[in-house]
């Protein structure tokens, strides 16, 4: 919970520390924050606690959701190298305390205890988003993608607001623990019908959040559109928050009316499923391919949400985590070979900058191809406990259909990420050595080490979640 | 102990050489695989002495039941034992090429080694999921990057077909898995075998597919072979070994291992479909084997060919069959990696595997010709050789199931004959052409390699009896839970 007020306090700061020191500096100091907030969260480790007249709880759960989420964060302002060096156009300060807020946002979004916690969460998380895409104003895409980006989410945010409102007149009551009492202690039959109306609506808000099928059309523009390492924070931070958010929701408050709700996930996680991998499959450029595989993972999640076993929040926290590792990863090659190919190719996100990457930059490439791998679900990586942790849950409620639907959707996933590595490895082409900082090198080498290691050995953080 | 040595030994030199890229490649990447045989000889000599399993269980995720655990008995023992034998002589077919040296090849030739020792010695299914997974990646890499023509494309669909298999596979050992008892479950092989017996004869059918798709493209069986000719010929020769001589092996060896103790009903509804496919395959494989222009191609479907046989007699789940066919795996290991070596001489010396463009090597090179017509008889299965061994004791369990498949069955001799005899001829025997007239006479290091094999495949077919036994015990006790 302090966590929240520092980081807070440290963005507001971060604005006025932009006055006097340079980006490099600026950067350093972030992280420093952030390793302070991750200290502040870790804290909390088994004290479930109330805070702010009820409304925020802090579990071990949340507590893990938390922490990946600031070291998805971490790891984002690791890897952005003080936003370039144009002192004119871009401005670090403002970029760093924004991305705080949006830490701040998150987590509210992964331990509130109160629905309004939960929108004022989502508002500082979207809202910092809105801004952060459209950050690179001399570009069109950026300007489109944010405006379209703020459209959308706004309506989204509309529908969950009113969401809430039904189910709050339902029930008459905001607090997610007495909402599930209440839920679980009157029969489905005298609950008013706008209770069910108002859960699809929460449902779809956050689902909207998370991109699922069919409310994923903003992704992939917004992902094409927004600066790479913002694309590379969205895909990650907003993803894990919104996940946690719609299972808290759903395992924690509507789990007594599972089997309203639960017909509407499996189809739109199937729909997620067709519409991501398949599309990704046409995709000429990684960026966009990227965006439709967090797509796609968005899919799988869902698939674990709607088993609601035992053993699923574990299941979604070490997804998250792999996924994540892998995000991170994947986009920081993709942020260095289109900035190489920048002005030497027309467009230099495509697949074809990637040709060539091994010969002169080994390191890269090897990178790139874990992170793949991982998103891929093969053996060796986290991305494969990821897959068969999912799956198991959802053999366990007896979901088959998806499942099957699911196994042939990763084969068709193998497709396109495997693209990557042959334009990497089998392709000739004339990238020279490409110099890396150090600081984007240590995060680069640590998501793909963590990416093997739990890949080797899940139980390293499987135990603790 | 040993166990953990043989598994990650070439584990860690293969990453070794890829990450430090030393000079000396060859040398690092042959005495390792001496070693590793050295190694696989002992652990198999004190199996033999007491024919009891040796293991080693360690926790790996016990919040999910699942253990490191390996398991060396009979039937492992032969498959560690072949890929421990095969590989010194894969590598050291590379000796004084440009691959020789080159860190890379060798490296991932190491990794492939120990993923595929890893899943014939997994105990934990998912551990033998994870490894023969994991084994497609150094093969991939190595295919794609040393290939010939057209290998992206080929090597491509190889990967996305194979992948596309074992995900089968993967549900299937889920689903089973989620039936062990327990609250963690377990995914111990033993605990599988009885739980996935009691299964309903439907569900058993259902999983038995899933199964059997997957180990059938690995195989390959009919109709699910169209990835392996092109692959076997855009592979690297050293590529081409592994896939027929070793990576082949998983699929039969998961056929032994999980499919016949676990669903005896699914076999019982599917498994004569699936020993009609092979026997398809057996046919199908060598009368297109015939026809076949380029050496290597008609080498791929021999190796099609043969496969259908194995697989059709260790499906049909009696004593003899799963002998039989670990016995051919053996031998069929042996033979084709020294015939694949043969063709690379050929082509090395002339730059060609069109059987029309070769002849009359054996004038310059008789060596070659002599290991060459001894390892192709012992793909023909003539007697005194190892493959005889095998093939016969295969068609005695296949005639035992069924007549007419096993004369049916019983054509591939003939047929074997025919494309082998074929292959011979064309290219050693016959006028000498245009591109044979300077043929020079074998290496040093070539007749390291080409001997010792012709002379396992004369003592396989004159001494199988320490094999047969060796294998015994553990056979029957899959045999034994049939019954």
């Amino acid at each position: 919970m302090t966590a929240i007020i520092a980081l807070s306090l440290f963005g507001i700061s971060n604005l006025f520390w932009g006055f006097w020191f340079p980006r490099k500096v600026l950067q350093i100091l972030t992280l420093l924050f952030l390793a302070v907030g991750i200290g502040l969260t870790a804290m909390d480790w088994n004290h479930e606690l109330l805070w702010f007249g009820n409304m925020f709880r802090t579990t071990n759960t949340s507590i893990n959701f938390s922490l990946i989420i600031q070291l998805a964060a971490f790891l984002v302002v690791a890897l952005s190298r003080g936003f370039g060096s144009d002192d004119e156009h871009t401005h670090p300060a403002e970029y760093y305390a924004i991305l705080l807020f949006s830490v701040v946002g998150a987590i509210l979004m992964v331990s509130f205890d109160h629905m309004i916690m939960l929108f004022v969460g989502l508002e500082i998380l979207s809202v910092a988003m809105y801004v952060l895409t459209g950050s690179d104003k001399r570009n069109l895409k950026s300007n489109e993608a944010a405006l379209k980006y703020f459209l959308m989410g706004a309506f989204a945010t509309g529908i969950l607001l009113f969401g809430i409102t039904l189910v709050y007149g339902a029930t008459r009551s905001f607090y997610i623990s007495n909402l599930a009492n209440i839920i679980a202690a009157t029969a489905p039959e005298s609950m008013p019908s706008f209770l069910y109306i108002g859960v699809l609506l929460m449902l779809i808000g956050l689902l909207f959040k998370v991109s699922a099928a069919p409310f994923h059309f903003w992704t992939p523009d917004v992902y094409d559109g927004a600066p790479t390492i913002f694309t590379m924070f969205m895909s990650t931070v907003v993803k894990t928050a919104g996940f946690a958010a719609l299972y808290h929701i759903l395992s924690g408050v509507f789990g007594g009316i599972y089997s309203t709700w639960v017909l509407t996930i499996y189809f739109i996680s199937m729909l997620t499923l067709i519409i991501g991998n398949v599309t990704a499959t046409y995709q000429q450029s990684v960026k966009r391919m990227l965006a439709y595989s967090s797509i796609s993972h968005a899919g799988y999640m869902l698939m674990t949400v709607s088993a609601m076993q035992s053993s699923s929040t574990s299941t979604v926290l070490y997804y998250s985590l792999s996924y994540t590792l892998a995000t991170v990863a994947a986009f920081a090659v993709l942020i260095l070979v289109s900035e190489y190919q920048t002005g030497r190719k027309e467009k230099p996100e495509d697949y074809s900058s990637f040709e060539g990457l091994a010969i002169n930059n080994p390191g890269l490439a090897f990178c790139f191809t874990i992170s793949l791998l991982s998103l891929a679900g093969i053996p060796l990586t986290a991305g494969f406990w990821g897959k068969f942790f999912i799956f198991s849950d959802s053999f366990n409620r007896n979901i088959i259909y998806p499942v099957i639907l699911a196994i042939l959707m990763s084969a068709v996933g193998i497709y396109y990420y495997f693209k990557g590595i042959i334009a990497m490895y089998f392709k000739n082409g004339d990238i020279e050595k490409i110099e890396v900082p150090i600081l984007f090198k240590i995060a680069l080498w640590f998501c793909t080490i963590a990416t093997l290691v739990l890949g080797v050995y899940p139980n390293l953080v499987k135990s603790l979640f | 102990m040993n166990l953990l040595f043989i598994l990650f030994f070439p584990l860690l030199i293969g990453a070794y050489l890829l990450i430090a890229k030393p000079k000396h490649a060859f040398i690092i990447s042959l005495s390792a695989t001496i070693l590793e045989a050295i190694a696989t000889g002992f652990l198999l000599y004190k199996i033999n002495e007491t024919l009891l399993p040796i293991t080693f269980i360690q926790d790996w995720i016990p919040e999910v039941g699942i253990q490191f655990s390996l398991k060396a008995d009979g039937i492992s023992g032969i498959l560690i034992g072949l890929c421990a034998l095969l590989l010194p002589f894969i590598i050291g077919s590379t000796a004084k090429t440009e691959k020789a040296n080159h860190a890379q090849y060798q490296g991932l030739m190491l990794l492939m080694q120990s993923a595929m020792m890893g899943a014939f010695l997994a105990k934990d299914a998912f551990l033998f999921y994870f490894f023969f997974e994991a084994s497609l990646l150094p093969i991939y890499f190595l295919a794609s990057k040393f290939g010939g023509e057209n290998k992206s494309a080929i090597t491509f669909k190889f990967l996305l077909y194979t992948i596309f298999g074992s995900l089968f596979l993967f549900i299937g050992l889920i689903f089973v898995y989620l039936r062990t008892p327990g609250a963690t479950h377990s995914a111990d092989i033993e605990t599988l075998y009885l739980t996935a017996r009691n299964l309903s004869a439907e569900s058993q059918g259902y999983l038995f597919m899933a199964f059997f798709i997957a180990f059938a493209i690995k195989m390959p069986i009919f109709p699910f072979h169209t990835w392996q000719p092109d692959t076997y010929t855009t592979s690297p020769s050293q590529g081409t070994m592994l896939l027929s001589g070793i990576m082949l092996k998983m699929g039969t060896y998961g056929v032994i291992r999980l499919i016949i103790p676990m669903f005896p009903l699914g076999i019982g509804i599917w498994g004569n479909t699936a020993i009609v496919l092979s026997i398809i395959g057996v046919i199908y494989g060598s009368i297109i084997a015939i026809q076949q222009k380029d050496a290597k191609r008609l080498l791929a479907y021999s190796s099609f060919a043969h496969v259908g046989l194995i697989s059709a007699g260790m499906l049909t789940q009696s004593f003899d069959g799963i002998q039989g066919a670990l016995y051919q795996m053996l031998s069929h290991g042996i033979n084709v990696i020294g015939l694949f070596f043969v063709i690379e001489i050929i082509e090395r010396r002339t730059k060609s595997r069109e059987l029309a463009q070769l002849g009359g090597i054996t004038q310059s090179s008789y060596a070659l010709t002599v290991c060459f017509i001894i390892l192709s008889l012992g793909s023909v299965a003539l007697p005194l050789t190892n493959g005889f061994i095998g093939e016969f004791i295969l068609l005695k369990s296949i005639f035992d199931y069924s007549l007419i498949l096993g004369v049916v069955a019983g054509i591939t001799i003939i047929l074997g004959a025919v494309y082998t005899l074929r292959l011979i001829q064309k290219t050693m025997f016959g006028n000498v052409s245009r591109i044979t007239t300077e043929f020079s006479k074998l290496t040093l290091e070539e007749k390291m390699v080409l001997i010792p094999l012709s002379i396992f495949v004369l003592l396989g077919g004159i001494f199988p009896n320490a094999i047969l036994h060796f294998s015994e015990e553990s056979v029957s006790q899959i045999t034994q839970l049939l019954k």
